[in-house]
């Protein structure tokens, strides 16, 4: 097979569109979790009864058993039982779960890093818990983990590519969905691949650069 | 100079220019102490770091703390600020219980414990500065959100306390633009925004380069001479605690071994532990 440039080209503007699909579902998956994870964090931090246990579960099962499994179980099998979404919000909230187990973790050594003393200022000054965590605790929690939290977001971007196995339309499924339908796929996989890349690339570029910004002072 | 023993201060119904407290008026009934330690004991596994520990501080007394370290000294003022809890025994605070602790008791932190807590403030051997805030954010943040003071008074007094520090300049630095003095004495106006009946120092200078140590002991002597609030010190600046306390209590294995005027301790210390203690210490 021979490279087509002039093919390489027309398919230009649809993987385009696939690779804004996998952005969104990177941003919205990003956004799910870093909450979802800071929320489980605190919960375990917190000990709170019963619930710690719970969330704590969760994060082994979530890590525990593959991101593909998940996607398949809720887009192929929660709907028998009645929860049935389209393939892009499933996709989203999947794989916002799934990376939530690996950031409630990431948050938990943010979380563990700020000092004791801070705690005890706090204290201290009988701030209340909830402003202790805001105001106190988690800017700096956080603050550190930014780096850390940007790598798991170059990750999921490539990751992403595992939805379109429940047929999100994203840039791997388009190149795909190219390749059955033209029988050529070197340009799309390998044009896909590239795109891929020249995301993720300058991404991680930022993150060590974030890296170096929120070293730890001292 | 105070008595050592458990008389009351004299004092009359004015206002404390810095912590806005009225002076020589403890709520309790003539002269009770404001802090009192009943059997207090705390166990760190078999480790007993206070042993049935029975102390009390009058209203307005300044009160240095001196002893090897690992004497529980600094557990003192950490179970006052409950930091810590006691294995054991009562701690009252200006007639409020804020611990009453059997053995085996589960430690809950109560209502009133949190009440009680907002009478007492702390400087702490390391500043403890949110290093993400400004130093008059640092100061006003519990003023705001603990009393609800409003942030337009709150920011007119942290000012305030900030040039008392000597530091009215440096109100919209953070803390990592500051050196260690600077940031201890911003710690000690955070401290006193929210004007404590008694105020801790655990070792404040410790952590400090020699040269800086004096700006903020300069600090705290204007504080003790200024102000009838009560000051409770862990500390191992020998002189300044001659200086500024009305009383030093040598403590050592958890135990008060002797207590007196600071002439008595330094000059003429009764009991064998403290000479030797202060030979040890004063030598260099």
């Amino acid at each position: 097979m021979i490279w087509d440039n002039a093919f390489a080209i027309s398919i230009i503007p649809m993987l385009l569109k696939g690779l804004w699909v996998t952005v969104q579902l990177t941003l919205l998956g990003t956004l799910i979790a870093a909450v979802l994870g800071l929320i489980a964090a605190v919960i375990r931090r917190l000990q709170v009864p019963v619930l710690s246990h719970i969330v704590t579960f969760m994060v082994i099962f979530v890590r525990g058993t593959p991101l593909l499994i998940q996607a398949y179980v809720a887009f192929f099998v929660l709907p028998i039982y009645g929860i049935s979404f389209n393939a892009f919000t499933t996709g989203v909230v999947i794989i916002g779960i799934n990376y939530s187990a690996y950031m409630a973790e990431v948050y938990r050594s943010g979380i563990q890093g700020v000092p004791t003393g801070q705690w005890e200022a706090a204290t201290a000054l009988s701030l209340p818990a909830a402003r202790t965590w805001f105001r106190v605790i988690l800017p700096q929690a956080v603050r550190t983990v930014i780096p850390m939290l940007g790598n798991y977001l170059i990750q999921m971007f490539k990751d992403s590519a595992v939805l379109s196995a429940i047929t999100v339309v994203e840039l791997m499924a388009t190149a795909q969905s190219i390749g059955t339908s033209t029988y050529r796929y070197l340009e799309p996989l390998t044009m896909a691949g590239a795109l891929f890349f020249l995301v993720s690339y300058p991404a991680s570029r930022l993150v060590n650069k974030l890296e170096r910004r929120y070293a730890p002072k001292q | 100079m105070h008595p050592s023993n458990d008389s009351g201060l004299p004092g009359g119904p004015r206002t404390d220019r810095i912590t806005g407290l009225p002076t020589g008026s403890a709520p309790i009934v003539d002269g009770g102490p404001i802090v009192a330690f009943d059997n207090v004991s705390k166990n760190w596994g078999d480790n007993q770091v206070l042993k049935a520990l029975n102390f009390n501080v009058n209203p307005g007394e300044k009160v240095s703390i001196i002893g090897p370290s690992g004497s529980g000294k600094t557990t003192i003022l950490r179970i006052l600020m409950t930091l810590e809890s006691p294995t054991e025994g009562q701690v009252h605070v200006d007639g409020d219980v804020l611990w009453d602790v059997k053995r085996g008791d589960k430690i809950r932190e109560t209502k009133v414990m949190r009440n009680t807590r907002r009478k007492i403030g702390m400087v702490f051997q390391g500043f403890n500065l949110f290093p993400h805030m400004t130093a008059l954010e640092n100061i006003i943040e519990a003023p705001v959100h603990v009393l609800g003071m409003n942030k337009a008074d709150a920011r007119e007094r942290g000012a305030e306390l900030l040039k008392m520090v000597g530091l009215g300049a440096h109100m919209n630095h953070t803390p990592p633009q500051m050196s260690g003095g600077q940031q201890q004495r911003v710690a000690i106006a955070r401290a006193l925004a929210m004007r404590p009946k008694v105020l801790l120092f655990d070792e404040p200078t410790s952590a400090l380069d020699p040269e800086l140590i004096g700006e903020v002991l300069n600090v705290i002597r204007n504080l003790a001479n200024s102000t009838d609030m009560t000051m409770l010190m862990v500390t191992h600046e020998m002189r300044f605690a001659e200086e500024i306390s009305d009383r030093v209590v040598m403590f050592d294995q958890g135990q008060v071994v002797e207590s007196g005027p600071p002439e008595q301790i330094f000059k003429n210390p009764q009991e064998e532990r403290t000479r030797a203690f202060l030979q040890a210490v004063l030598k260099h």
